[in-house]
């Protein structure tokens, strides 16, 4: 008698099982995922190609420069010229929605991971099961969990890039220099406090980095939901393997990396202090500074001009 | 028991598993080489600091001291003893509380610094004041005043990267100032700066803490640091305090001879005073004696000179046996005449450093006196010398500075004197 463990059928009866008692659960989320991939999907899709352009070439400029604004008005009209426009635009709709949801559930659990060694010890663990399982394996689930469309694509594409997220968020917290936060400690701060104000400022270019990984994957895996009937560029990939299209499939894929490089551009930037947008505040600052240090200055003089010896024990 | 700001009681902290049991053994006797698992960073410290005092504790890394220092504030949790500052026990108290007793008792100025880099200068200052709840226009008021105590006026919305070192700690001092409590920990404050800000920091910590009055506790393994700027200091080794004393206690009395070894390489000079080192003169005469007096006392004592003072021993100058020979065989009755009154005199408190000039300028043994111009002590060169080789006692007796005059000499003159006197 050969020795077989059934994972496969226990693993099936679970989710038989959780399909049948959290039915409306699922049913709810998938009206709540459709419903915010609509309105995502209408604010891109409803303007004309050339106004979103416009748009993104100024955010382009804004956020990067005016090297960045030519760059991704050359690849949009390219996804324009090779009339992929509409399956991008539901692509990014996609990426945005689960996106957005992988970080609102990754930020938190990091921050409890960093916080709690208890929680940091099943978490780690987690991620690694739920990094390493192939993409493709959530996708059967979710389809039973969520049927066909958006909703399982979603789900999958969450899940697959959450773990980024809370890792860089815990290591990010994590590394923060502990004398700074005993400083705060010291002073009697409330460990929320020490939190809002310490851990998570400081923790800040590692979170960013974790929200660009997000980002990134959540691209990658929205190409993948198109096997589920996700749509958008991943459907004219699935569709393109299907007929060996080869045409097909090179333009969509060539959308998929255009989105990709502007995606992890405009993501990346975030702080960086780079594009227009940052030389504006940058001048803003300045000149609150000079008031600012102005009006203290006048204060000074009026308590006694010790001034000067201030000056000469700083050099 | 009101002049004391912070007490500890039988500290204990050990790290790792079964930490009780670890001090059970401790108490017992076992060293900290029998405890296992368990790592015992501090082992029993107790110690009293006295408000307005400069408390040192003083030891090798791996001592336990930044341990203990973070016990007296509640960032450590300690496994056994108690703490308390200003009567209130911060062991076992709820987090609320000790949040409390960290707001407005004791603040903290780390050896990093520790700023908050996305912060200028002034609200990093206002830090503490914004914790304790402060209304921003009153804070940043109160951080501008403190900023320009510590003298950084003028840099108030800089970033601290945009700060030298020396001038990120004294953000750090101003930020643990501007908290006003009475207890100020300070762990290796200046052990990252070079040495001449570090120098600079200690005359300002110093004048700072004469101005404000606060009682600081001062972690450093710098044993100069420590002799310099502590009115006493604990030395630390193994998580054990080995002795608590004034520099000069330990300069002098080292309790064992990893102490003794410790204070090998201090700058004595610079540490031990004039009263540590001083004798008692051999004699000195008083004003009002007369000269026939004085030269007797240099004949019995074999010296050359000595000093003079009144009544309540002010010092008033010294006389030369040559003169006050003169002075008797001419009759006077007082020695005025005789007396030179550039005796160069110290005050007790000088430092060792500060004796050679005056030494070698002075006629005989240099002169110590205390706050209210009394002769206390003479410092013979010998005995300089001896003490800066670390044995004070190797100088002997103080030795004349000048050859005295024979004495049969001064006899004759004595007796003759005295004759003359009879007619």
């Amino acid at each position: 008698m050969e020795l077989r463990i059934p994972v496969g059928d226990w693993i099936d009866s679970f989710f038989e099982w959780l399909e049948n008692t959290f039915e409306w659960l699922f049913e709810a989320l998938r009206q709540l995922f459709i419903w915010m991939f609509d309105a995502v999907d209408w604010v891109f899709a409803t303007p004309p190609a050339w106004a979103v352009i416009a748009v993104v070439a100024i955010l382009a400029l804004l956020a990067r420069g005016w090297k960045f604004a030519v760059g991704s008005i050359i690849g949009l009209l390219f996804i324009v010229g090779v009339d992929q426009w509409d399956n991008a635009v539901d692509s990014l709709a996609l990426v945005i929605v689960a996106a957005f949801l992988a970080v609102a559930l990754s930020i938190p659990l990091g921050i409890w991971a960093a916080r709690n060694d208890t929680v940091s010890k099943i978490v780690k663990p987690l991620m690694d099961f739920l990094q390493t399982l192939p993409a493709f394996v959530y996708l059967v689930p979710a389809l039973a969990l969520f049927r066909i469309g958006v909703a399982p694509g979603i789900i999958a594409t969450l899940i697959f890039a959450m773990a980024p997220g809370v890792r860089l968020t815990e290591l990010g917290i994590r590394g923060v220099d502990k004398e700074v936060v005993e400083a705060g400690e010291a002073f009697g701060a409330t460990p929320r406090r020490i939190l809002r104000q310490i851990q998570i400022p400081l923790a800040m270019p590692s979170i960013m980095a974790g929200i660009n990984q997000i980002i990134m994957l959540s691209l990658s895996m929205v190409v993948i939901a198109g096997l589920v009937g996700a749509g958008g560029l991943g459907g004219d990939v699935a569709q393109a393997i299907s007929a060996l299209n080869v045409a097909l499939g090179f333009e969509a894929g060539l959308s998929v990396v255009v989105l990709a490089i502007l995606l992890d551009r405009f993501t990346a930037s975030f702080g960086q202090g780079m594009g227009l947008y940052a030389v504006w505040s940058k001048k803003r600052r300045a000149k609150k500074t000079e008031q600012e240090q102005a009006r203290l200055d006048a204060g000074h003089e009026t308590v006694g001009g010790r001034r000067a010896t201030g000056v000469g024990a700083a050099s | 028991m009101n002049d004391i700001a912070l007490k500890a009681d039988g500290l204990y902290k050990v790290f790792g598993r079964s930490a009780d049991d670890a001090v059970k053994k401790l108490r017992a006797g076992a060293s900290r080489d029998e405890l296992g698992g368990a790592t015992a960073a501090v082992i029993d410290a107790s110690f009293e600091v006295k408000k307005g005092e400069i408390f040192v504790v003083m030891g090798l890394s791996g001592s336990g001291k930044s341990t203990l220092i973070r016990m007296l504030n509640g960032l450590h949790p300690q496994t056994a003893g108690t703490v308390e500052v200003g009567g209130d026990s911060i062991t076992g108290v709820s987090p609320a509380k000790l949040r409390d007793i960290r707001r407005k008792r004791v603040s903290m100025v780390f050896q990093h610094f520790a700023l908050l880099p996305h912060r200028t200068v002034i609200d990093n200052v206002a830090y503490g004041l914004e914790i304790q709840g402060m209304g921003k226009n009153e804070r940043l008021q109160r951080a501008a005043k403190v900023t320009e105590i510590v003298g950084l006026g003028g840099w108030e919305e800089k970033y601290p990267s945009e700060l030298s070192g020396g001038m990120q700690q004294r953000v750090g001092l101003a930020r643990a100032l501007a908290a006003d409590t009475d207890v100020l920990l300070m762990d290796e404050a200046f052990s990252a700066l070079d040495p001449l800000i570090r120098r600079e920091m200690q005359d300002q910590l110093l004048e700072l803490q004469q101005e404000l009055g606060k009682t600081i506790i001062f972690i450093t393994h710098d044993l100069n640091e420590a002799m310099y700027i502590g009115d006493r200091i604990a030395v630390m080794r193994d998580g054990r305090i080995v002795q608590i004393g004034s520099p000069e206690d330990i300069l002098t009395n080292p309790a064992n001879d990893y102490v003794e070894q410790f204070v090998q390489d201090v700058d004595r000079a610079r540490v031990l005073t004039a009263e540590s080192v001083m004798r008692k003169p051999r004699t000195t005469v008083r004003e009002d004696s007369g000269p026939h007096a004085a030269l007797s006392a240099m004949r019995d004592n074999e010296i050359s000179a000595l000093y003079v003072t009144k009544r309540d021993r002010t010092i008033v100058g010294w006389v030369r046996d040559r003169d006050v020979m003169n002075l008797v065989r001419r009759g006077e009755k007082s020695l005025t005449p005789a007396i030179k009154t550039d005796h160069g005199a110290v005050s007790k408190d000088t430092p060792l450093v500060d004796l050679f000039i005056p030494s070698l300028e002075a006629a005989l043994a240099l002169a110590v006196t205390d706050e209210r111009d009394r002769l206390v002590g003479v410092v013979p060169r010998v005995t300089l010398l001896a003490a800066l080789g670390g044995e004070p006692d190797a100088a002997g007796s103080a030795e004349p500075v000048v050859e005295p005059l024979p004495a049969e000499v001064v006899t004759k003159v004595l007796d003759s004197a005295a004759t003359k006197g009879g007619n």
